[in-house]
């Protein structure tokens, strides 16, 4: 990683203009309780993230699985409640949405799309059943006739051309992009503020999954919607996301624009992920690839950083004291003491 | 051989093939559907030198998987082989017995499945499963069979006291690193390989791509490396094998695959890969997908995909042309080289 990034904002219409607020989290923390009455433990799946999401803004959120990038994403959408901490969208703290109507209310304007395609469309019915059914229950207002001119015009939008024709066919007649498009279609239907994409385009081919990441862009661009785009993929959330979230072991490791994120990665641990990447523009460099570990477990923890048995560089604060976020550079925050006492860190790569 | 190149062709001579590990010439593989037959596997030829790391790489449906089932004799009905042949070592392997094939298995031939969860026992230690394999070839002292073991285990850098644990007690790294274990108890001369990583995080990957290769370097196993993502192997195979639509459409050193690639597709395969690095430019991925193989597009079946498509890409089949030391399957290239017949 060069600091000559002649032009970060060559990309793909990914901009860094002053965004609304739309969601923030503050101390969102989410533990499970897990094994039998011999062995009890306290599963610490998302651990304190505070982060934010403007309007009209792609925000990536990676991570190895398992460090809790999913169940951030079930808190968002109303899937499972916060152990502690609260989320506030746009400005109301989700914990006062009770009733069934705010419920539903909220569940259309932030929307999930999964990742396998395959699963998460019932191949019974033609693709326009999902659409129409959730329309009916989100839009009620709607005639039947409106509802399915709406229904074409949210195929059209995320590029299932001709819709009229798309929308009478059945789940199995599609590709795996086509239907991931399906899955944006039917998010987009419910008019969203903000989209939650887990791993939307993993499943899908290589030669794919660039137009899908194309789409989501033209969708915060065109339809001015939000997306949590949750990846392990490096490469791809540099393509399309404003900003880039780091997570490590159920905590957020580092946070900021994406190219300066990118560009100086504060935090061992997005330094170790960044050198992992292949990539084969560059020469192989095995030298000083020497990490064999692997993501803990996050059970039962204790103070200290989460990073520290794979960190190159920890020190004895790192053993005793778990960092938190400080501001390291314009907008960007890491959460590591090395990096916040001043010292370059050049951990991996 | 070790001309790249001559590998494939219409008369292979002794000579030619004397080395190699293992020969595959023009092989077929069909599945017997009711609605017809889908050709899964149309014509792939190559020869693999000992110790070689081949990638092959393609989409999902490309055949990729097919081939490699197929060379392990691993085809279960519907598929089977209709055409061409597997030599490995100078023994055809197409119709051996399963004692035939039990004898090869492990031994000198192994292979490391997608996804180490479902391919290893759930309910046997990892101790008891290296002991079936190495008990089913005759080696029967215990302390031959725990020392081996621990040996392999170390090898792909896990902790012999995990000889102990059952397949959910380890992580999925691990999982896959013992699978690879496994394949190695019996020093096989090839080892086949069918998306070992893709269940894996981009560091746990990394580390086991570059475990792999140290590990064939130090024993020297051939590798047949199959894979969707070809900027993994982009580092540690020594050719690269692009798959289409059942066919092989570019076939060549891996380092000028990647520096020159010549088919439209290998090119768009490319160029659909954001880079971490350098600077952000708008991508376009590859238009459509790939073709329903039970109803294949006339001649090249990347046409209708294809940017630089011709009126002659749409009725003739174009042939695998060389092209300084790659073959590659496109009309584009007819000029530049010799057809290979």
């Amino acid at each position: 990683m060069t600091a000559e990034m002649p032009d970060a904002r060559g990309g793909p219409g990914v901009t860094d203009r002053d965004s609304t607020m739309l969601l923030r989290t503050e101390g969102l923390t989410r533990h499970f309780r897990i094994g039998n009455t011999l062995s009890r433990g306290i599963l610490h799946a998302v651990d304190d993230v505070s982060l934010a999401i403007g309007e009209r803004q792609i925000v990536a959120l990676a991570g190895e699985s398992g460090s809790g990038k999913s169940t951030v994403a079930r808190l968002l959408a109303k899937l499972y409640r916060p152990t502690s901490g609260e989320i506030y969208f746009q400005g109301k703290p989700l914990s006062a949405i009770r009733s069934r109507k705010d419920v539903l209310r909220y569940r259309g304007e932030v929307p999930m799309v999964f990742q396998d395609p395959f699963a998460s469309i019932n191949p019974v019915f033609r693709v326009s059943h999902g659409v129409m059914r959730s329309l009916k229950l989100h839009r009620p207002e709607l005639s039947p006739h409106e509802r399915r001119a709406e229904a074409e015009r949210v195929f059209e939008a995320v590029g299932l051309a001709p819709a009229a024709e798309v929308l009478q066919r059945f789940p199995h007649e599609l590709s795996g992009g086509q239907r991931q498009r399906v899955g944006f279609a039917q998010a987009l239907a419910l008019r969203p503020k903000l989209i939650l994409a887990d791993e939307p385009v993993s499943m899908l081919d290589v030669s794919i999954r660039i137009g899908l990441l194309n789409l989501m862009a033209k969708l915060r661009d065109e339809q001015g919607v939000s997306i949590l785009y949750i990846t392990h993929d490096i490469a791809s959330a540099r393509y399309v996301a404003d900003r880039l979230i780091i997570m490590y072991a159920a905590r957020i490791a580092e946070q900021g624009p994406t190219e300066e994120v990118l560009a100086r990665p504060k935090h061992p641990y997005t330094q170790l992920l960044l050198s992992a990447v292949p990539d084969p523009r560059a020469p192989l460099n095995i030298g000083s690839e020497t990490d064999r570990g692997e993501p803990p477990r996050v059970i039962n923890p204790v103070p200290g950083c989460r990073f520290r048995w794979r960190c190159p560089l920890a020190i004895d604060e790192c053993q005793t004291v778990t960092p938190e976020l400080s501001e390291l550079g314009p907008d960007h925050e890491a959460a590591c003491h090395v990096a916040r006492s001043g010292a370059e860190v050049r951990a991996f790569g | 051989m070790s001309s790249p190149g001559n590998e494939v062709g219409g008369a292979v001579t002794a000579a030619q093939t004397a080395d190699a590990v293992l020969t595959v010439r023009d092989l077929a593989v069909e599945y017997l559907l009711e609605g017809g037959t889908v050709r899964a596997v149309d014509g792939v030829s190559f020869d693999l030198s000992p110790g070689e790391f081949l990638g092959v790489v393609g989409e999902s449906g490309c055949g990729k998987s097919t081939l490699l089932f197929a060379i392990a004799q691993l085809l279960v009905a519907p598929a089977e082989i209709t055409g061409g042949s597997v030599v490995f070592r100078g023994q055809s392997m197409v119709g051996l017995t399963d004692r035939q094939l039990a004898a090869i298995r492990w031994k000198d031939l192994s292979v490391v499945m997608q996804s180490a969860m479902n391919a290893l026992n759930p309910v046997k230690t990892i101790a008891a499963q290296f002991k079936d394999a190495m008990r089913a070839h005759g080696m029967t002292s215990k302390q031959e069979v725990a020392d081996r073991s621990a040996e392999v285990l170390r090898m792909v850098g896990i902790d012999p006291v995990h000889l102990k644990s059952y397949p959910h007690q380890l992580s999925g790294g691990m999982r896959q690193r013992s699978m690879i274990a496994m394949a190695l108890l019996l020093t096989p001369e090839l080892v086949i390989m069918d998306e070992p990583t893709s269940a894996l995080d981009v560091v746990a990957q990394r580390s086991l791509m570059v475990q792999i290769k140290e590990l064939q370097e130090q024993l020297g196993f051939a590798v047949i490396f199959v894979t969707h993502d070809m900027s993994l192997v982009s580092h540690f195979s020594d050719r690269l094998m692009v798959m289409y639509a059942g066919r092989v459409d570019e076939f060549g050193p891996t380092r000028q695959v990647f520096d020159s690639p010549l088919h439209p597709y290998t090119i768009g395969l490319m160029e659909a890969f954001p880079s971490i690095r350098g600077p952000r430019v708008p991508l376009t991925g590859i238009p459509g997908s790939p073709p329903n193989l039970a109803s294949p597009p006339p001649g090249c079946r990347f046409a209708p995909r294809c940017p630089k498509v011709m009126t002659r890409c749409r009725e003739e089949t174009p042939e695998l042309y060389h092209v300084n030391g790659t073959l590659v399957r496109c009309f584009l290239q007819a000029g530049e080289g010799d057809g290979e017949q």
